[in-house]
């Protein structure tokens, strides 16, 4: 290892050399490392998970534009608007198919006595182009009274019920004195809002939630037509419609709105951010701890060194060719045990939690420079190495 | 203007500030001989290491000057007086050698200081004056595992193997057991004959004394006596104290 890093810098690697010298103090400084990435590895999986199962609900819908209420914060919270505002909607130029979108959450209990609660979309399934291909196909066969696509990804449901919802039994369950029936699985997983979720028509979301009316939906999803921005009909919509309690976005400004509420207005969100804080401050300390205590134990040698002719760079790059061995070093460790725990995770939760590349990249790049910033510091232990104090 | 590769003018030098402020030298005034070996002794606290560290470019030379190697010292910039240093060897009475270097890599960093790139042969010229100073079956050793007679050749051979024009070495063979100090004064008398090599060492090793081509005491900061061994002068340096 030493012949190989004497080859590539063209010199000895004294950092290599110092730091595997103490093996204790190496190992120690190489746990810290791999833990503080461990720390910020979980924050940002769950914090990622958090994300993805904020926007999961929008892979279902297929629209250009969101009429909302605006005590809304994201697409599955905040009360309803007058379906009037569709119709309203439909007379702006620009907009071509409009369609009320109602959401609910349904809980009912499982065999084994557990309940789960299921995001349940109600849509028309006359208009299939408002949902994701991959949904539209099924949505025909919703027409039946008290059907439903089942999320197969519902944290709770036994497997041989999803296997053989796909294999194309039904799954009848009680809800609030319906019987509902599955007849089909649609793939979104569960997330933080609900354990799963359901799609079913309008006229059968309103049998299940009977306190909810036909007039008054949660949102009303708008198609424009080809050749406009949709931004120019969001514009000419706000200037039309009653502006009282409503909202109008594009569908990505509005999940873009959604993911920033989640991520920095809500605890949660809030909560991890720190964590991933704490994790980075967590290597700092460590890295910033083990250098500066090299340096000092080092003193002497570097006067000696300094004595002989070498130069500040000489000593910035031993300490910095110190750090990125410890970011390698911990990086490992650290990013295999965080694939484990997330593999870990999400057979416990059903959360989202995956490992992805970039997310991985940017860990890495962030060791380098959390290491580099606390070799930095630990330079400035070096004034003290004063060669003249060596005879 | 001399040619001489080390010479002081009316040098001082101090130590401490306001009333704690000290003198240490008192207008020192030397001219050493290019391939000399000089001797410098006196009691402890004359100045001996003061000196050998202004001439070393370890220190700030402040009242009077010194010159190195055709550079006056007196505010020169850090620039000069790391170049400077590149081209001295220093042997100090410690050894000084980096604990998780082994002999070898030790040595190396003599060499690699001057951008030595070249492993292979840097690594050869390493054993090579491993070997003339009896440690070839020591190469690889860390110094923890070696004597402290060992350590301190390992210390000569890293301020030698880069063949300086100066070595300044302060009582380099208390360390060193008979035999081993005459073979290191050997080499830096042979090295001072062939390659015109200068060593300013400070020692009372008699058998040191004997070899000197010239002895300087210093007491309290003052020359206080300056004497040639003709018998060991091959060219008599000039005096002028
Ligand atoms: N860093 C320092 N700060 C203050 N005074 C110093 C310092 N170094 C040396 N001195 C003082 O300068 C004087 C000369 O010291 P120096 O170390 O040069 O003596 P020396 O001849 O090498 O003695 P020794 O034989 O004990 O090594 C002494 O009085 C000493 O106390
Ligand atoms: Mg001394």
């Amino acid at each position: 290892m030493s012949r190989l890093l004497t080859y590539l810098f063209g010199r000895l690697p004294i950092g290599w050399l110092q730091l595997t010298h103490s093996r204790g103090r190496f190992f120690a400084a190489v746990a810290g490392v791999a833990f503080a990435n461990l720390l910020v590895f979980m924050q940002l999986g769950i914090m990622g998970a958090l994300n993805s199962s904020t926007v999961a609900p929008y892979a279902i819908l297929n629209a250009d534009i969101i009429l909302s209420s605006e005590d809304g914060n994201t697409l599955t919270d905040g009360g309803h608007i007058p379906r009037a505002r569709m119709f309203q909607a439909l007379g702006v130029a620009g907009v071509t198919d409009a369609t009320p979108l109602f959401i609910g959450n349904l809980p009912f209990t499982l065999e084994d006595g557990s309940s789960v609660s299921l995001l349940s979309f109600g849509m028309d399934i006359a208009k299939p182009d408002f949902t994701a291909p991959v949904i539209a196909p099924a949505l025909e066969r919703l027409s039946l009274e008290n059907t439903a696509l089942l999320d197969k990804g519902t944290r709770g449901m036994p497997t041989a019920v999803i296997d053989a919802l796909t294999d194309g039994e039904r799954f009848s369950f009680e809800t609030g004195g319906d019987t509902l029936t599955a007849i089909g699985t649609m793939d979104i997983g569960g997330g933080f809002l609900a354990d799963g979720m359901m799609m079913m028509s309008d006229q059968t979301f309103l049998r299940v939630f009977p306190a909810r009316s036909s007039g008054a939906p949660n949102h009303i999803l708008l198609r424009t037509g080809e050749g406009i921005a949709i931004d120019t009909v969001v514009k000419r919509l706000e200037t039309t419609l009653p502006r009282g309690n409503l909202r109008i976005q594009s569908m990505t400004s509005s999940a873009a709105n959604d993911l920033a509420y989640m991520s920095t207005e809500r605890p949660t969100g809030i909560i991890f951010g720190f964590g991933v804080f704490m994790g980075i401050l967590v290597g700092l300390v460590i890295v910033y701890q083990v250098l500066s205590t090299d340096v000092a134990d080092h003193l002497r040698e570097y006067a000696t060194f300094k004595a002989m002719g070498y130069g500040q760079s000489f000593f910035l790059g031993i300490i910095f060719e110190e750090a990125i061995i410890l970011a390698v070093f911990g990086f490992i460790p650290g990013f295999i045990v965080s694939v484990g725990l997330y593999a870990a995770l999400v057979s416990v939760t059903g959360l989202p939690v995956e490992m992805e590349t970039g997310r991985a990249i940017l860990v890495f790049l962030g060791t380098l420079a959390a290491c580099s910033i606390s070799g930095a510091i630990a330079t400035r232990r070096l004034v003290h190495a004063d060669p003249a104090d060596l005879f | 203007m001399t040619d001489a590769p080390i010479s002081t003018q009316n040098l001082d030098h101090f130590f401490g500030t306001g009333d704690a402020r000290k003198q240490a030298l008192f207008d020192i005034n030397l001219e050493i001989k290019r391939g000399s070996l000089t001797v410098l002794m006196g009691p402890s606290g004359s100045g001996k290491t003061t000196l050998l560290t202004l001439i070393g470019c370890l220190r700030e030379v402040r009242d009077g000057d010194v010159r190195v190697l055709g550079h006056d010292l007196n505010g020169a910039s850090e620039t000069v007086l790391v170049g400077l240093r590149r081209r001295l060897g220093f042997i100090f009475q410690a050894h000084n050698l980096h604990e998780s270097l082994t002999a070898t890599q030790n040595v190396l960093m003599g060499l690699q200081v001057h951008g030595n790139t070249d492993v292979i042969k840097a690594r050869h010229a390493a054993h090579h004056i491993l070997d003339l100073l009896g440690l070839a079956d020591r190469r690889n050793y860390l110094p923890g595992n070696l004597s402290g007679g060992q350590k301190q050749r390992v210390a000569v051979a890293r301020a030698l193997v880069s063949n300086p024009e100066i070595i300044l070495a302060d009582e380099p063979t208390a360390a060193l057991d008979k035999e081993a100090g005459h073979t290191v004064v050997q080499m830096l008398k042979s090295l001072g004959s062939t390659r015109g090599t200068t060593t300013v060492m400070v020692t009372h090793d008699p058998r040191i004394l004997e070899m000197a081509d010239r002895i300087i005491s210093l007491e309290d900061g003052r020359v206080v006596s300056d004497t040639l061994q003709s018998a060991n002068q091959p060219n008599r340096p000039q005096l002028k104290v």
